[in-house]
């Protein structure tokens, strides 16, 4: 049998999905969360301490959900909001949002450690670290995205629930919707980071007693 | 004599587990990398690409390698922080002999001298298969080869097999029945159009993390998944159907299946016809297969079970994935062909969209299995029963066929025979028996009746510290060579930083056993890895596995080349079987039927709670390295006992409450997790612990007949709860190792408990 070429090889395949915009653009990359999506492997936290200006310190985190009833887990990153409720309270003005939209870690000689941020913030993003006296948080990779490289955590993740994309093609790579306005405590929260909501008409079985015949 | 020299306690403090919390010089020490080198992680068998960073030779970090096509960048936790199983406290620089006092640090030589006076004596006295080698396929295809090729031509035993015979091997049996041929079927670019996708007992989000997206792309495209395991895992969570079958019953619901697929037409008969044999015979074992009786006996619902046949049955493409969970079963082999008679008649091989595959589970599982590590098995995945295939061996290797052993025992048996006393010496690598076998307290009694035991290992693992000679070996990163991913597609492992003291690459230890031994002439040669792959290349030339085609330039070259690849122009065989044209001489697929029949152990009176086991994902197998990862540890420092509810009210348990799990070949006393996403008559235990710790005190040492792998999904328990003072010692420590992780506070606080 002669061998056939297979167009697999890679200078043949067209890169899978994976769309080609210049990474540096903020305005037309997103980044979606999908905790549908999520294993709840910690890659991203794990892989998020590992970044060069982090020392071991992760920004972000995940959450077992409700472990009796269900495996689900949700990873938690910076939403960067529009008008950021963290910049907000913060009474140093220690917070900044860049002109591309991305809230940036506290500038280090105004903060003052007063944990504002922490307690204020919708998502329970921020976080003063102890022995730094200062506010830390998810710049969306400002180091790496200002260099043409995905974040971290959405470079890693195994499942792709944390999702770095075209804004413009998330409707043909994913069947779930993006969401950008959240209703907190009577405040609608507009954020630049998008949560996947699936179709709310799929159900959901997760008592594996109801999945089965026969008494126990 | 190989009992333990020292208490646990003292064996704990010299040898670890310790935990690596932090880059070599500390987290504040910013270092800049003197270079990356682009390589694949050294755990699961999907070798995700991963590249090191390096200073001052030591691994520091790691960057994601986007580039590489199967993973682009993304990787699981264990492969995040790989790195820091080097520059770790526990690391083995020196020989180690055993004293009566513990063990004492050796020079090479007096090391390497006692060796190999100790295996001439043996064999000796008791004959040259009185001393045994137990191997693993973490180690690239060179190693694995090498070890092959050390046990028959080097040591002269027939008594050499692989915990591979702990994986791989019931797929590996029924592929070669079926296909004739022993490869997942395609690569998984395969699964993104796929329509239906049926994963069999295969926790794909924690074994096999990457996977996850492929099936999710198939699912952006409207794909329908189909789960069958026990336990609702985190892939299963949103599938469209979830069949939570009973333990070991895996062959009836494919049975029920193809019952099914033939009562109600849903059969390629073009493709059964033209391409395969056998049907009729398979469809006649499974006539009375009614959904009423598969309901019967995998207590799932008949309209489950109909809505399954159906979905799978009317798709016009589809991938069927499965793992350990079906194939670790004494019908192991039986239940992958249930699988593949589902593929087979309705002829979704072979071609885009369509396809079939087992998930690998150690890194090299693959590649591992193809080149004369197993007992019965040479190069090329050749028979080493076959009296051509033993003398195509014979010319590559330059013996005769009488120098060249026959068929040798599988890995259990080999233990058992250590503890018979008709094997007398052991040489063990990349391999933790007393934590992966099953029946740890047998395993343990085993390992201390051996006359004498020489391990090579780069940590002082649980099965190491009853040897009587470890001698260091090399970390994954500390040599270069080649792997088969769990798609057939063979990568190039990259060396990233040189081996620190004395220890050294395990080929280049067993070269130098071999030539002490006076066989240097079969081992000289071989002076580097690519040595030992372009005679391998020549090995499996004109074998099913045939790497001849494939060289480590064409590797770099296009990031991996998928076996068969049988001459240096051709591109490889990322999809097999096209054209429906398989590897029996015929070219055509044989249906086997698998008659019904029960796991070794079945739940009674006595014993009347199934019991399984697996993985999670921040351990890798028996934990020798991920034990002793920090970050790891913190997510999941110890053992628990998964329990539904309703059984838990059963019992009076509590999430939390300590429980006492007892089977038939011993007990463990663990903290209940209660949760509803497992069948409420059976529990749970992840095996990555040894002794007290260890699942594997309680699964039993029954074989699948044909492929010799333990029945570790299926045993019998019995439940008792209890106090929590008798939760063993171990599991307090390593709580509050944890604990010290996390907070760098050495004492845990009272009321963790």
């Amino acid at each position: 049998m002669a061998p056939e070429p297979y167009g697999l090889f890679p200078e043949s395949a067209p890169s899978a999905a994976e769309p080609h915009l210049p990474l540096t653009n903020f305005d037309e990359w997103g980044f979606f969360i999908d905790p549908n999506r999520c294993i709840g492997c910690r890659s991203c936290v794990a892989a998020c301490a590992e970044c060069g200006t982090h020392k071991g310190r992760p920004m972000i985190h995940l959450d077992e959900m409700d472990r009796l009833h269900s495996p689900q887990t949700a990873p938690t990153v910076c939403m960067h909001c529009e008008d950021p409720i963290c910049a907000q309270v913060c009474p140093a003005d220690a917070i900044k949002r860049s002109e591309d939209g991305v809230v940036h870690a506290s500038q280090k000689p105004r903060c003052i450690g007063c944990q504002n941020c922490e307690l204020s913030c919708p998502f329970g993003v921020p976080i003063v670290f102890s022995g730094l006296e200062q506010m830390l948080k998810c710049d969306l990779c400002y180091d790496r995205t200002s260099e043409g490289l995905k974040p971290m955590c959405a470079t890693v993740c195994p499942s792709q629930a944390l999702l770095y994309a075209p804004k413009a093609e998330i409707s043909r790579m994913r069947t779930a919707q993006p969401v950008r306005e959240f209703l907190v405590g009577g405040l609608m929260v507009k954020t630049k980071n998008a949560l996947m909501v699936p179709d709310p008409e799929a159900p959901l079985f997760l008592d594996a007693a109801l999945l089965i015949e026969g008494e126990l | 004599m190989a009992t333990l020299p020292q208490s646990p306690d003292q064996l704990r403090t010299a040898f670890g587990p310790h935990l690596n919390l932090a880059p070599p010089d500390g987290w504040d020490a910013d270092p800049v990398p003197d270079r990356l080198v682009e390589t694949h992680c050294c755990f699961c068998g999907q070798q995700c690409g991963i590249k090191l960073k390096v200073k001052d030779n030591r691994v520091i970090g790691f960057d994601p390698w986007e580039e590489f096509p199967f993973n682009k960048g993304k990787l699981c936790p264990k492969g995040v922080k790989r790195y820091l199983q080097g520059n770790h406290p526990d690391r083995l620089t020196k020989a180690l002999l055993r004293t009566p006092e513990g063990f004492r640090e050796s020079d090479w030589e007096t090391a390497m001298a006692h060796t190999v006076a100790k295996i001439q004596e043996i064999q000796g006295k008791y004959g040259k298969d009185a001393f045994a080698v137990l191997s693993g396929v973490s180690l690239t295809n060179e190693k694995s080869y090498h070890v092959g090729k050390f046990a028959r031509l080097g040591l002269q035993t027939k008594n050499l097999d692989y915990n591979g015979r702990l994986c791989m091997v019931s797929a590996g049996a029924g592929n070669k029945k079926a296909f004739g041929l022993d490869r997942a079927a395609n690569s998984w670019e395969d699964i993104e159009g796929a329509e239906v996708i049926w994963v069999a007992g295969s926790n794909v989000a924690e074994c096999s993390p990457i996977t996850t997206d492929y099936i999710w792309r198939a699912r952006d495209k409207g794909a329908k998944l189909i789960v069958v395991d026990p336990r609702i895992t985190p892939l299963a969570r949103t599938a469209d159907l979830v069949l939570p079958l009973k333990p070991g019953t895996d062959s009836a619901l494919t049975n029920g299946i193809l019952h099914l697929l033939h009562k109600w037409d849903l059969i390629d008969w073009a493709f059964v016809n033209a391409h395969t044999h056998g049907f009729e015979e398979a469809v006649e074992t499974v006539k009375d297969c009614t959904p009423e009786w598969t309901s019967r006996m995998t207590g799932l619902p008949v309209a489950a079970i109909e809505k399954a046949a159906r979905m799978w049955g009317e798709a016009k493409t589809s991938f069927l994935l499965h793992a350990r969970g079906i194939e670790h079963q004494s019908k192991g082999v039986e239940n992958v062909l249930g699988c593949i008679n589902m593929v087979l008649a309705t002829g979704r091989i072979g071609r885009p969209n369509c396809g079939y595959g087992t998930i690998t589970g150690q890194g090299n599982g693959q590649g591992g299995r193809e080149h004369g590590h197993k007992c019965d098995q040479l190069p090329g995945n050749r028979d080493i029963e076959n009296p051509e295939h033993r003398k195509y061996i014979c010319d590559v290797w330059g013996c005769t066929d009488e120098e060249l052993p026959r068929k040798g025992q599988s890995a259990q048996e080999i233990m058992n025979a250590i503890h018979a006393g008709e094997i007398k010496g052991l040489l063990l690598l990349c391999f933790n028996p007393v934590v992966s076998l099953p029946d740890n307290l047998f395993t343990a009694e085993a390992l201390s009746k051996l006359e004498f035991f020489v391990c090579l290992d780069f940590f002082a693992s649980e099965s190491a510290q009853f040897a009587d000679v470890i001698l260091p070996s090399a970390l994954h990163e500390e040599d270069e060579g080649t792997s088969t991913s769990a798609e057939g597609r063979v990568i190039k492992i990259n060396k990233a930083v040189e081996p620190p003291g004395d220890a050294r690459p395990d080929w280049v230890i067993l070269n130098e056993i071999a030539h002490r031994l006076g066989r240097g002439k079969y081992f000289d040669h071989f002076t580097s890895p690519e040595a030992i792959f372009n005679e391998l290349r020549v090995a499996s030339k004109g074998g099913t596995a045939d790497y001849y085609g494939i060289t480590y330039e064409k590797i770099e070259k296009h990031m991996g080349v998928f076996w068969p690849c049988p001459s240096l122009d051709h591109p490889g065989t990322p999809r097999l079987f096209e054209g429906g044209r398989f590897a029996h001489p015929d070219g055509k697929a044989k249906f086997v039927p698998t008659p019904w029949r029960p796991p070794m152990e079945v739940v009674d009176a006595e014993y009347p709670v199934w019991l399984t086991s697996g993985r999670v994902v921040f351990h890798y197998l028996s934990g020798t390295q991920t034990r002793r990862i920090g970050w790891l540890v913190e997510q999941c420092p110890n053992p628990y006992l998964e329990i539904h509810p309703k059984l838990a009210e059963k019992y009076g348990l509590q999430d939390g409450d300590a429980v006492e799990i007892t089977s038939r070949r011993g007990s463990l006393v663990l903290p209940a997790k209660v949760v509803m996403t497992i069948r409420p008559d059976t529990v749970f235990i992840p095996y990555h612990w040894p002794g007290n710790l260890g699942a594997n005190r309680l699964t039993a040492r029954h074989l699948d007949p044909v492929s010799k792998i333990p029945e570790f999904k299926v045993s019998a328990c019995r439940l008792q709860k209890t106090t929590p003072d008798r939760l063993p010692s171990e599991l307090r420590e390593l709580q509050r190792m944890a604990f010290e992780a996390r907070t760098n506070q050495a004492a845990l606080p009272e009321q963790v408990f």
